[in-house]
């Protein structure tokens, strides 16, 4: 039985939706833009986050605490696997990091079994924002308002960081010729494990944000990966923009698909992207395919 | 005996008597010889492994009890992780069936592993006790003289809810499930009791298996004008069902009522405050107010550390307490697979969920009694599904199944 269709209503469900997408998808694109590797793992970092919220939530109690925190954690844990396990194969084929990336999504599920356990967890939202709010015909849960305007603000923030600074800057610099970076005298070791921690720091980040909307267990890592996968490849291979412009384009596409066409709604991510790479094969915002 | 007797006629008279003198013997050194073997398909990693532990937990309670004996043999489990993917699941069975040549089969969890197993199971002749997987099917059209169930019918939950609903909570209902076949019999069978009752169904909807995100369907609720929503969710999809469903701020206009899985202790914990009042409908929860299942729980808590029973562990407590009073009726005997299997049907006692037995038009378990249950918190259990009404002899109705009467 068709409604009326509450098209504003729908409208925000579709913004808050696409802005954590965006969230789960920024570090991974970031990770790929500036040190050309796809790292599977960064579903492993968003759980890695939850739980490491779930752990400082029971610590502390406080929700913000955990979003500070947990974050640094996990960025930790991404500079120990950038040191360690990745760097050997930085002249190795692209293959062989992919291989370690996605080994890694099985050791880190099994790292959170044998701490956290299997059982289903999930992060409370914070006191502040437990309860809903109506803007004119439309509901929506306020810790979503929170998220929009968070998600917002960190992209504003990314940008600024990257494109304005001196130490993005030396990001780029490093990216376009290591070698010539590091003849000019910057550390661009150093420079590529503090990017690679920063990418996985804003994978658990994301955990943490989506903690109070979607659950966790062991092997969310890769129900999470697909989806920022996708976010990644519609919005261009790197691109900061491309991440935030495609992860809004799913969003509105996947809640409207819900609400309008349930029956195929299941499709509609991947009939965005078939489209989006038919029309612009490098994505919308990526760089030219050679 | 009877093989032995025909070896012994085509191989002359003298053989024939050696083989008729030998044939209770040997009978006997089987009954007394080897261990009896139990395969276990369930799933031991992934999201649903704590039900194949739950499940699995409560069948080695009641062998424990038992010292691991039966009529003088021992109990043997053979332990296979499905994965909760049917071609996994298929392939331990036939592993367990053809190689360790087990006496009795149970689980699984996941129903498509179940339709799946079913024919090698009924052309092998090889007793499966069902310990989870509801699919109505193997119920009805695909009944076999071979397999039991302990657990339920996806129906069984659902169908005494439907006229409850309508009666007691609201006749404008909106329905909503996972898209796969559990979902859609579980709405059908609420619908069995609920149309009658003068229910009338506002809306439906069936979202993907796996969705992380029900915002567009709340939506879509909240304007339905629904005075009540019937949903089956399990799993992370519970969680994540039940507590966006809270942040909605739904839960104060639109009664949440559903299948019993929507709040069970799997997924009550992660979704917290938002599943208080919840209605739902299951044949147990850990609070009944029996001796057999008080000391259920008690047993329970102090081998699994202070761990609270669900209803899955109940099926396993069951299936295990089968396989036990089967056993002794046959006195360890499991060469005579009829005998076995009669023995099965016969069995009746006291279970944690009230009087436990078999239909025998179907050899599904008639549920005692199907409560309707309210999630509160409560002192000794903290948050929990307290019952508040029930529907006694629940039996599937079993259309389409010819099991000899």
């Amino acid at each position: 039985m068709p409604f009326i269709p509450d098209f504003f209503g729908q409208a925000l469900n579709g913004l808050a939706y696409g802005v954590l997408l965006f969230l789960l998808s920024v570090g991974l694109t970031l990770i790929f833009g500036m040190l050309d590797v796809v790292n599977l793992a960064h579903g492993s970092f968003y759980m890695l986050g939850v739980y490491a919220g779930l752990t400082l939530i029971a610590a502390t109690g406080s929700f913000w605490v955990a979003l500070l925190l947990a974050p640094l954690a996990v960025g930790l844990v991404g500079a120990l696997v950038e040191r360690g396990l990745l760097r050997p194969l930085y002249r190795r084929p692209t293959l062989d990091q992919v291989l370690l990336t996605f080994g890694l999504i099985y050791l880190f599920e099994d790292l959170v079994k044998w701490i956290w356990g299997g059982r289903i967890r999930s992060i409370p939202p914070p006191a502040l924002f437990a309860g809903s709010v109506t803007l004119g015909d439309a509901t929506l849960p306020s810790y979503r308002l929170f998220v929009i305007a968070f998600g917002l603000v960190m992209a504003l923030a990314l940008w600024l960081l990257i494109e304005k600074t001196r130490l993005g800057a030396i990001i780029r610099a490093g990216v376009f010729d290591a070698e010539m970076a590091a003849g000019l005298g910057i550390n661009t070791d150093r420079m590529f494990t503090g990017v690679f921690a920063f990418g996985a720091a804003l994978g658990g980040l994301s955990g943490v944000i989506a903690g109070p909307i979607q659950s966790a267990y062991p092997s969310v890592g890769v129900t999470i990966l697909i989806p920022a996968l996708i976010v990644v490849v519609v919005g261009g291979l790197g691109s900061l923009k491309g991440s935030l412009v495609g992860s809004l384009i799913i969003g509105q596409a996947e809640t409207f698909g819900k609400a309008w066409l349930p029956g195929v709604s299941m499709l509609m991510i991947y009939v965005v992207m078939a489209l989006i790479v038919l029309l612009r094969p490098q994505g919308l915002f990526g760089r030219q395919l050679k | 005996m009877g093989a032995l007797t025909r070896r012994g006629l085509l191989t002359g008279a003298g053989a024939a008597a050696v083989g008729v003198a030998a044939g209770p013997w040997v009978l006997r050194s089987w009954a007394q010889g080897g261990p009896i073997k139990i395969g276990v398909v369930l799933p031991y990693t992934g999201v649903y492994a704590v039900l194949g532990e739950s499940i699995t937990q409560a069948m080695e309670l009641v062998f424990a009890r038992e010292n691991w004996t039966v009529a003088g043999r021992k109990l043997e489990m053979i332990k296979e992780d499905d994965e909760m993917k049917p071609p996994v699941g298929i392939r331990k069975t036939e592993k367990l069936i053809d190689s360790d040549r087990v006496d009795i089969l149970t689980g699984p969890v996941h129903s498509g592993i179940l339709m799946g197993m079913r024919d090698k199971v009924h052309n092998s002749k090889t007793i499966l006790i069902v310990s989870n997987a509801g699919a109505d099917a193997i119920s009805r059209g695909r009944c076999s003289k071979w397999i039991f169930r302990t657990s339920f019918s996806n129906w069984q939950p659902c169908q005494p809810m439907g006229g409850w609903v309508a009666k007691n909570v609201a006749k404008e209902v909106f329905q909503i499930a996972p898209n796969y076949q559990a979902g859609k019999d579980m709405m059908a069978a609420f619908r069995e009791t609920f149309l009658p009752a003068g229910g009338k169904v506002i809306a439906e909807d069936y979202p993907k298996l796996g969705e992380t995100d029900y915002a567009p369907y709340l939506t879509k609720i909240k304007q339905s004008g629904a005075k009540a929503v019937f949903a089956f969710f399990s799993g992370s999809d519970a969680v994540n069902f039940v507590k966006q469903y809270d942040q909605f701020g739904l839960k104060g206009a639109v009664k949440l009522t559903g299948a019993g899985f929507l709040t069970e202790p799997d997924v009550l914990p992660a979704q917290g405050k938002s599943a208080l009042g919840v209605l739902t409908g299951h044949f147990y929860t850990p609070v009944l107010d029996n001796p057999v299942n008080k000391r259920f729980v008690k047993d329970f808590k102090a081998r699994y550390g202070n761990k609270t029973p669900d209803g899955f562990a109940v099926q396993g407590y069951d299936t295990a307490e089968v396989i036990i009073r089967a056993l002794k009726a046959t006195n360890g005997n499991t060469q005579d697979k009829d005998k076995l299997v009669a023995a099965i049907a016969r069995v009746e006692f006291d279970s944690p969920r009230g009087r436990f037995r078999f239909d025998p038009r179907t050899q599904n378990v008639i549920q005692p009694f199907i409560y309707v249950r309210e999630v509160r918190e409560v002192p000794e259990f903290g948050l929990t599904n307290v019952p508040i009404d029930k529907v006694a002899d629940v039996r599937d109705p079993g259309t389409g199944c010819t099991l000899p009467a």
